[in-house]
């Protein structure tokens, strides 16, 4: 299927779930929906990364915050502005703030983009568990930062007050939150899958596969991981975008939480990490199954949940869903071709 | 006389307090078919690792078609036409055996020609790079499927995908039967009627003398000979250092 068409056909099947949504009509399918494909985009995000490269982020929940802590920045900027710039240019920006949701999803995008570039600059070089610990050190170094930061609230957090409904659309902001989110997933997919049949897959594969063979065959593979960086930091710096208005009150402890960084790696790991399908599997299985233990057994439940399935998925299937139905595909065919033989050697 | 192809001059290499290379010479003019050998620890691999970008000399200087390459990442060695295969099969495990083909005329001769090259031109490059290495057949499957002469095979044409000009095969044929060396060797000769120039780092001295026109030996990191391999293995410094005194 070429690009455009798995453009139209993604649209298409993100208006059947929207429909659906509304269909059943409990605001409630927004609130968890909204979480869901949350999941999707930074999933598919980490494994772009994590997956394609074989470079495992521990530092999701950064690239993510930085998203959200983007908005609380543009959102804030009017107070700022009133405080140092002079009173015309501060009624502008005044006028201008809050942004929509989408160019606050692009500014989240470009700041941990930016973020991402630096980071794979700075510890490319170092290579299996110790890029892995220097990831979760950006984390780490990003969280005390924004603690210490007060314009963003520090570590008394922010409130960024969320509309009750969309002004341009007439619809419940939530709703419009779960478009949003819905079409970054879109968006998320389609930028994977196309990686991963373009020149930059064959390249992401050759760096997961044998670094030195890669650059032995003309691959940069430098510049490549840098891409992977950038574009995996950006799309979780997006998903991170929309979150304070969702959440209504923003502070480190819930942007940096410990649920996206395991959410980001076990999806994936569960899915199948070599194909785009694999992070949306993942993210809807075990999306789903924690937004409903959330809501009938508890939240600290949910993230137990997502430990003892990537267990249970690293024992029983290590390359996840897709690997699985791979294994069983094969095994049918078997089945299938020695029965025939059998028929054969029957007659 | 022309311009060598490759020139090593006087280059060095120190792991510490350990002298991996001291001093080494080398030119290798254009279509020739060199034989480098040495006992272990001679500092072939390492010299195919500082040629190739891998490791970096110290001291000296590497140039390429009268380019220095000092300083130059691997992979771009590897698309101004120097290409090597490895001690070990390092085929991308996760590709089959045409993909693995498709990277290096991708990200070689593609960047190198700056033209987009059409699947089907890709298609046909691939086809041929495996007739050429007898592996037409197991173009679909993934490497583990592959016998260990096969994966030599996949990894010189691997090699030869980049449209080399130089290539260096560090030990083609380790652990090969040998019918399965005088293929290689076949191989290695069809690749240089091709107009490859080749440097051949081996151990069996039946395919060495078979195949170079020329022969180098290193010991203790240092060159001890450069000659015609029927002069080489009879030049008395040799003998010492692969029979002892």
């Amino acid at each position: 299927m070429r690009t455009p068409v798995f453009i139209v056909a993604s649209l298409i099947v993100a208006a059947v779930v929207y429909g659906l949504a509304r269909l059943a009509g409990n605001d409630y399918v927004f609130f968890a929906g909204y979480v869901i494909l949350q999941f999707v985009v930074l999933a598919t995000a980490w494994n772009i990364l994590g997956g394609y490269c074989g470079y495992v982020n521990f530092g999701s929940a950064a690239f993510f915050a930085l998203g959200a802590y983007t908005t609380v920045a543009l959102v804030k900027l009017p107070n700022l502005a009133a405080k140092y710039l002079p009173e015309g240019l501060a009624s502008v920006i005044a006028a201008a703030v809050p942004p929509p949701i989408p160019v606050l999803m692009l500014a989240g995008g470009v700041i941990a983009g930016l973020v991402g570039l630096g980071t794979g600059y700075l510890t490319l070089r170092l290579r299996g568990v110790f890029f892995a610990i220097a990831t979760l050190a950006l984390a780490v170094v990003l969280q005390t930062l924004i603690v210490n930061w007060d314009y963003v609230g520090g570590s008394r957090g922010a409130y960024v007050i969320r509309p009750q409904v969309h002004a341009l659309t007439g619809i419940n902001y939530v709703e419009y939150l779960f478009v949003m989110m819905l079409l970054l997933s879109v968006t998320a997919l389609t930028v994977a899958r196309a990686i991963e049949r373009s020149q930059l897959g064959y390249g992401f594969a050759t760096i997961r596969d044998d670094e030195l063979a890669a650059e032995a065959s003309g691959v940069p593979t430098l510049r490549l991981k840098l891409v992977a960086t950038t574009i995996s930091g950006a799309l979780m710096g997006m998903a991170g975008a929309p979150f304070p208005y969702y959440i209504g009150y923003l502070e480190p402890a819930s942007a940096f939480g410990l649920a996206y960084a395991v959410n980001s790696i076990a999806m994936p790991m569960i899915g199948g990490t070599t194909s785009w399908v694999g992070p949306l599997l993942g993210a809807l299985l075990l999306g789903t199954l924690q937004q409903i233990a959330t809501v009938t057994i508890s939240s600290a439940v949910s993230l137990l949940l997502v430990g003892l399935l990537l267990v249970a998925f690293v024992v029983i299937a290590p390359n996840g869903l897709l690997g699985l139905f791979d294994k069983l595909r094969q095994r049918i065919g078997a089945a299938r071709a020695s029965g025939g033989n059998a028929r054969t050697g029957a007659a | 006389m022309s311009a060598p192809l490759l020139r090593v001059e006087n280059v060095g290499k120190r792991f510490g307090g350990f002298i991996a290379l001291e001093g080494i010479n080398l030119d290798v003019a254009n279509g020739e078919r060199l034989g480098l050998i040495g006992p272990n620890g001679s500092g072939k691999s390492t010299l195919v690792n500082c040629l190739c970008g891998t490791l970096r000399n110290e001291i000296g200087r590497v140039s390429f078609e009268g380019r220095a390459l000092d300083g130059l990442p691997a992979h771009q060695r590897t698309r101004l036409g120097m290409a090597r295969s490895f001690q070990l099969p390092r085929p991308f495990t996760s590709l089959s055996v045409a993909e693995n083909l498709r990277v290096p005329l991708l990200y070689t001769v593609k960047a190198r020609s700056g033209i987009t090259h059409a699947g089907a031109d890709l298609d046909a490059r691939c086809h041929d790079l495996l007739a050429l290495v007898g592996l037409e057949s197991k173009a679909t499957k993934r490497p583990r499927d592959l016998t260990q002469v096969e994966m030599r095979k996949l990894e010189l044409a691997r090699a030869m995908a980049s449209d080399p000009k130089l290539l260096i095969a560090d030990e083609a044929m380790a652990g090969l039967s040998q019918s399965e060396v005088n293929d290689i060797v076949a191989l290695l000769i069809r690749m240089n009627e091709r107009g490859v120039t080749i440097v051949l780092i081996e151990h069996i001295m039946s395919a060495v003398m078979s195949f170079s026109q020329r022969l180098v030996v290193l010991v203790s990191g240092r060159k001890i000979a450069d000659g015609k391999p029927d002069d080489v293995i009879r030049d008395a410094e040799v003998e010492r250092a692969y029979l002892g005194q």
